[in-house]
């Protein structure tokens, strides 16, 4: 401890802690393992619909690349060796750390799991960041196998807009936009069958759809039990939480995780148990953290204050509305609507709104979105300052990041910015973050 | 009460005593490969010309970028703090502060009361910071009190491109050799330091009344092209490398007084 902090209320560990990383390790060997029962392999981005590829089969098993690509930036000597041979092939630098740590691991032929490399039977990749677009159609290209490569194209606008007389934004999905995406997922659904050899079940896909608009508003409604002073949770946890809504949201195992442990952290909140007992400040961060130093999040403990989460950790993969007077809250499910599923179009248009709806797929079409959510985090969970991060390994979500910070300072919120990268660790000077994170505690009063 | 306050630079030790809250002493001492030795050194070659011993001292406090190795303070403190609080002593209606040093650059932003509102420090790079103008002097083959000379005479504006300080040195070399008069590439160092700098201060908005501490700050050159940059004139205050080094002194007061 940096100070002498009065311990103010009770801690301790996360009971299904140790389930959520058996989970996470299970996931990556079924799908390495996928080939051994005849199973099919298939990668792709995690901002996108898994449940479409489950209809396939229940011994179907996908490998997404960004949290991947994550898995590799916290082994940093691993790390390393992939992003040299990515940039030994000619990848350059500057292009997304995730891309060139999965490339990289690819062209090693090397799983960061142990063993060569699984590769997938296919591809398919929502896109709409503008690098990932290109990802796959790369790993299938180092692989030189001519295995097929799909792509939904997701940029249709954005889904919230502004309301200039409230400040605030608002849902306002665009149905031709969205017909758009659910004609392509039936017609590469129609192509996938024809290529695997495989009849599509609706019933399938109905079930792991259901476990998708589960798992991408349970974790919404566990980060808003994070609002409780003191914080249930704390980032760096979360982060090792919120990653199996980005492994796989069709996941039913997945499902029954986060509901065991909305149950434990709404208890938490109950008992007021607290992520860090000496809590006398929160601050909230935005985007990816730079993954071979999470000990930055440990740093902030040393002065008795909570990173209660990020933008990143509470929307990345989930689902979030926005309500009438202007406030974050758990997007509904089609059930919680009334709604009942029956027919694969009904479906496939669900998920698609799901999907697009997603906050961080906005931030590529509007980022003004980003700077006025942060806001919101930031009132509504009762944060004393924000972290930003000028991520160098991203440049999808750190679009805007600059007018986002001049947006947040221009409303009276306390910011600190630092550079880094998430996934490559030459770009990430810790011994000057930790001192710039000083500097803000010590503006935030926390002596 | 005698409080120390001890800024341990890049490039130099900076220490400041007060007595009673008046300043009493001030030293400075380069910093060699030897950083402790270093920084024991200054503090005790300006206590030691001053006439003090070191058991009269109340308290001490080291800031600046290598604070821990100060192992004979009783604590550290950021550097920030410690300019912004040394500043409102001396001039409490300052809002914005420049602070340019060897290796770092920052602007910090107050609120009238002292508070820090908003701060932003140089990432990494040292082309907005005083190791540069040294860097390019010594690509001239000129002493920097030429340098700036040779500068604030200078009537044409060139502009130097590489956001790196090797770069900006191959551009420089560049154009010596275009025959280009020294006075206009003196002026163009000044100028591209300038730039920087006041597109890193512009992240806090800057807002007059503003003042420039730090070792540069005694670079009349590089203060003529920040103010044509930025559009305004500055605050200036004396002894302005000792701002963070006063501003700890003043934190140790401060600490001593809650006490």
């Amino acid at each position: 401890m940096q100070f002498d902090l009065e311990i103010k209320y009770p801690s301790e560990p996360l009971k299904c802690w140790a389930k959520g990383k058996e989970l996470r390790d299970k996931y990556y060997q079924d799908y390495a393992s996928a080939h051994d029962s005849g199973g099919i392999r298939w990668s792709g981005g995690a901002a996108g619909l898994e449940s479409v590829m489950a209809g396939f089969g229940r011994d179907v098993y996908p490998l997404t690349g960004e949290p991947y690509g994550a898995s590799i930036a916290f082994d940093r000597p691993f790390a390393a060796k992939c992003q040299a041979a990515a940039e030994e092939a000619g990848y350059p630098r500057d292009v997304c750390a995730y891309m060139r740590n999965y490339w990289g691991s690819k062209l090693l032929n090397s799983f960061a799991f142990g063993g060569a490399f699984p590769e997938p039977d296919l591809y398919w990749q929502f896109h709409s960041c503008c690098s990932h677009g290109k990802w796959y159609q790369e790993a299938a290209r180092i692989e030189g196998k001519g295995r097929p490569v799909f792509v939904t194209d997701c940029a249709i606008g954005p889904y919230f807009k502004f309301n200039e007389k409230t400040g605030n934004y608002y849902a306002a999905p665009n149905e031709n936009g969205i017909r758009y995406v659910v004609n392509q997922l039936h017609s590469h659904i129609e192509k996938i069958e024809k290529y695997l050899g495989r009849p599509y079940q609706d019933e399938l896909l109905f079930e792991a759809a259901d476990n998708q608009f589960a798992n991408m508003t349970i974790w919404p409604e566990i980060f808003m039990l994070n609002k409780a002073i003191p914080a249930p949770l704390d980032q760096k946890s979360m982060f090792s939480l919120y990653v199996l809504g980005a492994l796989n949201k069709a996941s039913a195992d997945f499902r029954a995780f986060y509901n065991e442990l909305k149950d434990e952290v709404q208890d938490r909140v109950n008992r007021g148990i607290a992520a860090v007992p000496t809590e006398r400040a929160r601050v909230m961060d935005d985007i990816q953290p730079p993954w071979g130093f999470l000990k930055i999040f440990r740093h902030l403990e040393n002065y008795g204050c909570v990173c209660i989460g990020s933008y990143y950790s509470a929307s990345l993969m989930f689902a979030w509305d926005i309500t009438e007077d202007g406030m974050l809250v758990p997007k509904k499910t089609p059930k919680q609507r009334g709604i009942e599923i029956k027919d694969r179009d009904t479906c496939l248009w669900h998920l698609a709104d799901f999907l697009l709806s997603n906050l961080w797929f906005n931030n590529m079409q509007d980022n003004g979105l980003k700077a006025w959510g942060m806001k919101k985090m930031y009132e509504q969970w009762h944060c004393d300052g924000i972290m930003i991060h000028y991520n160098r390994g991203c440049e999808g979500l750190s679009m805007g990041v600059a007018e986002q910070r001049l947006y947040l300072a221009e409303h009276g919120i306390p910011v600190m910015s630092f550079e880094g990268n998430m996934g490559d660790a030459r770009e990430f000077d810790e011994a000057e973050t930790i001192k710039r994170i000083d500097t803000f505690m010590e503006t935030l009063g926390l002596k | 009460m005698i409080t120390v306050g001890v800024d341990v630079g890049a490039k130099k030790v900076k220490v400041v005593v007060l007595k009673d809250n008046q300043i009493v002493a001030k030293g400075s001492g380069l910093m060699e490969m030897d950083r402790e030795k270093s920084i024991r050194d200054a503090f005790e070659d300006t206590l030691k010309t001053n006439g003090f011993k070191e058991k009269e001292i109340d308290y001490i406090l080291a800031t600046g970028a290598g604070a821990k190795s100060a192992v004979f303070a009783a604590k550290d403190t950021t550097l920030v703090t410690s300019i912004a609080r040394g500043v409102h002593a001396i001039d409490p209606s300052i809002i914005t502060i420049i602070d340019i040093g060897a290796n770092d650059a920052m602007a910090i932003k107050c609120d009238g009361t002292g508070k820090v509102v908003d701060f932003a420090v140089n990432e990494k790079c040292a082309a907005g910071a005083g190791s540069f103008v040294e860097a390019m002097a010594r690509a001239m083959e000129v002493s920097l009190e030429d340098f700036v000379t040779a500068s604030l005479q200078s009537t044409k504006s060139i502009p130097i491109n590489a956001q790196c300080v090797i770069f900006a040195e191959s551009e420089v070399v560049s154009l010596i050799h275009e025959e280009t008069a020294r006075n206009d590439i003196c002026r163009a160092v000044h100028d591209a330091m300038a730039g920087r700098i006041s597109s890193m201060a512009r992240r806090v908005r800057v807002e007059a009344p503003v003042t420039v501490t730090g070792g540069v700050a005694y670079n009349e050159g590089m203060l003529d092209s920040l103010k044509k940059e930025l559009g305004m004139d500055f605050v200036r205050m004396e002894n302005p490398e000792y701002i963070a080094a006063y501003g700890a002194a003043l934190l140790a007061v401060d600490t001593l007084q809650k006490a």
